[in-house]
């Protein structure tokens, strides 16, 4: 058969459901071997929405997303969600095409060093030089996206073994000498770190994205339950912990709770959980939480200790350290009074600095109220994408996530143009559910074409554009730290995204008036197909409380 | 492994022998900030096996975070931090010295307490072969670089455990 063809039963065999893309001419063997394939491919209309869309469906799923690009520029137009992919840890198969192998090398029509322009950002990489590779390189990009740390993996196929035959065998077996991450976490590092919680008089629990890659949720919240342990999750980690509950501190870092940042600040021991000690979390990492010990679990051993020292380090899967530290915890029985103090010092945080903004007394609505709106208005219960910017921190303030995998934004790389797209992808993978993508009015532009896809694949995603006329999260920096010298943040308010939605084959609306908006969104919800919405909101409102870049975290303002 | 800090590091690295590797290895120490002394690569007894012998300052890199970063490439199969005194290595150096009669015999002789080897002689030049640790390597341009050194190249280390032991 073809090797095309061997791609598909591969991806087949891989449980592969849909794969986003864009055809051209180095790739067109494999788009003419999905006329017969029988998997679903949707038609994005730029390959970084694509690659994007793959990544909000493998972070809603859990499954490996796949996208697919021709040479040249489609393979170039994968950089940004291929690097944001590999921040944030999400597995998804880039297949491109390549120029046939007697061209390589020649500067060919539309050929581009596709292997060395993404080697910096992929877990891993192919570049297929035999059509008989091509099967095995597929299971083992699978392999490797999916396992350990998760994270994207390219392989790139010349347009000529593309459509070479080869005798197919199914590859039963992968087998990377180089690779096999630890996944068990060492037995005494873990009753180590049981006995340093037992003894920690001011403990927290730092719990990220991992945990979630990890599907250790339940395993966390046993080991949040196992005492009164405070826990707070990074961006990437949000829904981890359920946000209702009351050991709950909010979010940590840049723009996380007082409460969270304090309690950091003054703990004793800090139990890190598929964290990374990012600066958006540290601050000033020299003072980041002066007093503490470190318990660092993570799946990637060069993270342990890379930006700050781990006293205790484990490495393995998530959800196996913490259901093996849960239990080796029960065992000791520990003092659970030794927190009473620890938790009357929070609650006169929690007290103190609430999560406020003042709200508007007439119609006017602020960014705030959007995302409480929306809140209320889908009961909590959607997939919520988000973009870069204001919006997104608002959204993790106040968007309450209390369970995994329903909380998609760009955390690492911070990629404007993602939200749009990665919800396409999240609502295609799960059909079931309602997608809310939160989004400015300058990110949504980043990569709106994607609409048009929605539409024609009948994707109802529901779009809420935060609409306040500036590039607010730059506006705002320029209001803090540049002497308010706003320099090109004046957006103007601009398209009318009424009509843009309309233009694309969606449904186009406008809300201006709170004392409306949580029915407005109901109805928005309520409409069927891919719907837009131009949300008018306060045009100069920051984002509270904030700790400066570099700045240590208990010097929180607002 | 000990991974300790604060001295020149000598990294043996075994990778497949498959292309791009030394790439991305070359690469991940650009965009990390992590600069490479030397660098050699050959292959080994196992041709789906190549050797990379890396050199670089401990002093000025985590050398464990290094290591660490090493790993988690695919095709990197083992790494092992060489213990200077559990160690043999050498490098491979040539000189070419401008010279003319007068000073010749002298280079010469140089070149012999060095064990070192004439590859090539013309009228007013000499061109010297040596090899061994990097200090006679730079003992030996010590010598020679007064009599007018024209050139010199170096390989860059490899190295091999001593004993029975696998480096």
């Amino acid at each position: 058969m073809r090797a095309v063809d061997a791609v598909m039963e591969c991806l087949k065999a891989e449980g592969v459901e849909v794969v986003f893309g864009y055809p051209g001419g180095a790739n067109l063997p494999t788009y003419d071997a999905f006329v017969d394939a029988g998997i679903r491919h949707v038609l994005v209309r730029h390959e970084q929405g694509g690659g994007h869309a793959a990544s909000g469906y493998a972070r809603a799923t859990g499954k490996v997303g796949v996208c697919l690009a021709t040479s040249g520029p489609g393979a170039t137009n994968l950089v940004t969600a291929i690097t944001d992919a590999m921040m944030d840890s999400t597995p998804v198969v880039f297949i491109t095409g390549q120029v046939r192998t007697e061209l390589l090398g020649t500067d060919g029509f539309q050929e581009a060093d596709t292997l060395g322009i993404t080697m910096p950002i992929v877990k891993h990489s192919f570049m297929i030089q035999h059509p008989l590779e091509i099967p095995r390189a597929i299971h083992e990009a699978f392999h490797i996206a999916r396992t350990g740390r998760p994270g994207p993996v390219v392989i790139d196929i010349p347009q000529d073994l593309s459509r070479a035959e080869i005798d197919y065998e199914p590859v039963t077996d992968v087998h990377l000498p180089g690779y096999q991450p630890t996944t068990e976490g060492n037995q005494k590092q873990i009753r180590q770190a049981a006995k340093a919680l037992a003894s920690a008089r001011r403990p927290v629990i730092y719990a990220g994205g991992g945990v979630i890659n990890a599907n250790a949720a339940e395993e966390l919240c046993a080991l949040a339950r196992a005492d009164r342990f405070p826990v707070t999750c990074t961006l990437m980690g949000l829904g981890a912990f359920p946000a209702p509950d009351p050991q709950w501190l909010g979010m940590l870092g840049m723009h996380g709770t007082r409460a969270a940042n304090y309690a950091i600040d003054e703990a004793d021991l800090i139990c890190c959980i598929g964290a990374r000690f990012d600066d958006r979390v540290t601050g000033k990492l020299s003072e980041f939480a002066p007093r503490a010990k470190f318990i660092h679990i993570d799946i990637d051993p060069a993270e342990i200790s890379k930006n700050v020292p781990a006293h205790i380090p484990i490495v393995g899967d998530a959800k196996n350290i913490l259901t093996k530290l849960v239990a080796e915890y029960r065992a000791l029985e520990p003092d659970r009074s030794r927190l009473e103090e620890w938790w009357q010092r929070i609650e006169t945080w929690r007290e103190r600095h609430p999560l406020a903004y003042e709200d508007s007394a007439d119609t006017e609505i602020k960014p705030q109220f959007l995302i409480q709106a929306l809140y209320e208005a889908t009961g909590g219960d959607a997939i919520v994408c988000s973009d870069v910017g204001q919006h997104q921190m608002w959204a993790a303030q106040y968007y309450h996530f209390d369970k995994p995998r329903r909380w998609i934004n760009s955390g690492g790389l911070g990629t404007m143009g993602y939200g749009l797209p990665a919800a396409m992808g999240a609502a295609v993978g799960c059909p079931d559910q309602t997608v809310v993508c939160i989004t400015g009015d300058g990110s949504v532009q980043m990569n709106v074409q994607e609409l048009a896809t929605c539409a024609e694949d009948g994707i109802p995603i529901k779009v809420f554009i935060m609409n306040n006329g500036y590039l607010g999260m730059v506006r705002q920096w320029q209001e803090l730290f540049w002497d308010r010298r706003y320099s090109h943040v004046d957006m103007g308010r601009f398209p009318d995204f009424l009509k843009l939605a309309e233009a694309y084959g969606a449904t186009g609306m406008r809300f201006t008036d709170k004392t409306t908006l949580v029915d407005d969104i109901r109805a928005a919800l309520a409409t069927d197909g891919p719907v837009m919405v131009d949300v008018r909101v306060t045009a100069e409102e920051n984002v509270y409380p904030m700790i400066a870049p570099g700045a240590p975290a208990r010097d929180m303002v607002g | 492994m000990s991974l300790r800090s604060g001295r020149k590091h000598t990294l043996s690295i075994l990778v497949e022998n498959k292309p791009g590797v030394l790439t991305r290895i070359a690469g991940l120490f650009a965009r990390r900030g992590f600069n490479i002394d030397t660098l050699t690569v050959g292959p080994t007894d196992d041709e789906r096996i190549s050797r990379i012998t890396l050199t670089l300052d401990g002093a000025l890199h985590p050398i464990d975070q290094v290591v660490k970063q090493l790993h988690k490439l695919i095709n990197v199969l083992k790494i092992r931090d060489l213990e200077p005194t559990d160690t043999v290595a050498r490098e491979l150096a040539m000189f070419k010295v401008a010279v003319d009669g007068a000073q010749r015999a002298e280079v010469m002789q140089i070149c012999e307490i060095f064990r070192g080897k004439v590859v090539d002689v013309t009228k007013r030049s000499l061109v010297l072969e040596v090899t061994g640790t990097t200090d006679k390597i730079e003992a030996f341009e010590r010598m020679v670089r007064p009599f007018g050194l024209v050139e010199m190249m170096r390989t860059g280390e490899i190295a091999i455990s001593r004993g029975r032991g696998e480096t």
